[in-house]
């Protein structure tokens, strides 16, 4: 090989370095303006409100009072509660896929699933609006709306997500550790849950969080169901909100710089702060559980 | 002696290939019966017919007969989940469970019922110092079994099958991706080990062969060329092709 051919050769290795870095640098950047922006803005609220006020105060009636609470609780119950609902019966499908259903029903619910990933969220409202609604009415006697239907609708909304991320983590746990246990005498449903889970668990841990944020971050969909009442739930079926319904509703009437717009802000930046605690504290938990096996 | 499993014109079919033709055999108690051959003969296939391994593959057809203990393996009463309780096996690359050392050993019992942590206690040091390992990770019992070394991985793994007391172990290859030292550990371990149990060992080390076992099946497309005594097949084999094979003309 000749030296000409090689200097070129570093030469496309460098450019393709710094490619590499300028890309790197540009999607850090954009991550870290839109929190600094996001945060700038919101954290001008607190020139007109008390930060305790606005953190524990259970009334949202502006322009005066800014109590944020039951948004927060709002985002942070109907995430929970998707997870709640949707993450075991995600799992469930999931284990069935990789495991139990013959190959020609996962040739076709693969693809499905994908599909399913496809659906907009104001398809999901419409149809939590004109099938769940009227049931959930009629079982408890009220308009509906609230914490529980908005949970059901989110739980949908992540399955495809749980179902294909897990699948994939229990696909690619080693056939030879489900064949050592098959061959002391277990069972196809001991093998799963006592090799398979836990060893695809860290896959299974990310399934849930990017379901998490999926869920959190859901407002269309959430809007729809959940009544638009800025106050604290009283109950899983009485009308609340959540921080994205409240922002989506007031962002377009309040003007720029206003409290009140400020107080969005505020908002937004609090939504990334529970996303982000949220997923932090799962990877916590997990890490702990990984690194006592060691 | 007496015989652990009786074979009779076992035939076994992959889609439409025939992987196995008529072999028939005998495998003695507490004896170490080793299956040498080239790549892809049917040896490691024909192992895993004795705890029906096969029946997780797609595919696969099997006609003829597998006797363990005078009762058909194949039988339409048998559970292959209490068949291979009795009949476990060891793999070709060390498979322990991403799990703690004792979780490991302790896994067959619990699926098999046991509860008792004294009980689970005295199984997993039986089952460790029975597979020579003991000495080595008494210490770290409870950290992750994918911390040791491949071969005291391959130990543990035999350690994980004693401990849900098998009757037969089956072993493929076990060796194959050890260093010499711990190959050599593993080979004083099944010296040991045929007091208590019937080993079946499908090996690619001729060597191997001749240092552990009692008798040794020559494996060839399929077919069960010779079968006798260890020595005897290595002195004094009867067929061509066995002594081709012996002798290094080929495989």
């Amino acid at each position: 090989m000749n030296n000409r051919h090689l200097n070129s050769q570093l030469a496309y290795d460098k450019l393709f370095r710094y490619i590499f870095i300028v890309s790197a640098v540009i999607v850090g950047v954009i991550i870290f303006s839109i929190i600094l922006f996001v945060s700038k803005q919101g954290l001008q609220t607190f020139q007109d409100v008390s930060f305790w006020d606005f953190h524990t105060g259970t009334v949202w009636n502006p322009p005066g009072q800014y109590g944020a609470l039951p948004f927060v609780f709002g985002s942070v119950a109907v995430t929970l509660l998707a997870i709640a609902l949707g993450g075991p019966l995600g799992l469930a499908g999931a284990i069935f896929m990789a495991k139990v259903a013959p190959p020609w029903i996962r040739e076709i619910m693969r693809p499905a699933t994908d599909l399913f990933v496809g659906i907009p969220s104001v398809v999901y409202g419409w149809v939590g609006l004109t099938v769940f609604l009227p049931i959930i009415s009629k079982y408890t006697g009220g308009p509906g709306f609230g914490l529980f239907l908005a949970g059901v609708i989110l739980a949908i909304m992540i399955l495809p997500t749980v179902i294909s991320i897990s699948e994939d983590a229990l696909r690619s746990v080693p056939k030879t550790l489900e064949a050592g246990s098959y061959a002391l005498g277990a069972t196809r449903w001991q093998t799963i849950y006592r090799v398979l889970i836990p060893a695809s668990l860290p896959g299974l841990v990310t399934a849930v969080i990017l379901a998490m944020a999926r869920a959190i971050g859901e407002t269309m969909a959430v809007a729809m169901v959940i009544g638009n009442s800025p106050q604290l739930a009283s109950s899983l079926f009485a009308p609340t909100a959540t921080l994205t319904t409240e922002i989506i509703l007031n962002m377009g009437q309040t003007p720029f710089g206003s409290p009140w717009n400020n107080a969005l802000f505020y908002m937004a930046f609090m939504l990334l702060m529970v996303s982000l605690s949220m997923i932090l504290l799962i990877r916590f938990v997990v890490n702990r559980r990984l690194a006592n096996d060691r | 002696m007496e015989n652990k499993f009786v074979v009779h014109d076992l035939n076994l079919y992959y889609k439409d290939v025939q992987a196995l033709r008529n072999i028939s055999m005998d495998i003695k108690k507490q004896q170490i019966t080793a299956l040498i051959g080239p790549s892809g003969c049917g040896k490691t296939t024909f192992l895993r017919v004795l705890n029906r391994m096969n029946d997780l593959i797609e595919g696969v057809r099997i006609d003829g007969k597998v006797l363990l203990d005078d009762q058909d393996i194949f039988g339409p009463d048998v559970d292959v989940v209490y068949l291979r309780k009795r009949v476990g096996m060891v793999f070709q690359r060390p498979n322990p469970f991403p799990m703690s050392v004792y979780d490991n050993v302790a896994y067959g019992p619990r699926i098999h019922g046991q509860r008792n942590k004294n009980k689970l206690d005295e199984i997993v040091e039986k089952s460790l110092r029975s597979a020579a390992l003991w000495d080595e990770v008494s210490n770290r019992l409870f950290k992750s079994a994918l911390g040791l070394s491949g071969g005291q991985q391959q130990r543990l793994c035999i350690a994980r099958l004693l401990a849900v007391e098998p009757e037969v172990v089956l072993m493929d290859e076990p060796t194959s991706a050890l260093d010499p030292l711990s190959t050599l550990k593993i080979e004083e371990l099944l010296r040991d080990l045929k007091n208590h149990y019937t080993i079946v060992i499908v090996t690619h080390n001729m060597q191997q062969a001749a240092r552990v076992s009692d008798s040794t099946a020559f494996f060839l497309n399929g077919d069960m060329v010779e079968f006798g005594p260890t020595e005897t097949l290595f002195t004094r084999p009867t067929d061509q092709r066995t002594e081709d094979y012996i002798t290094g003309r080929f495989g």
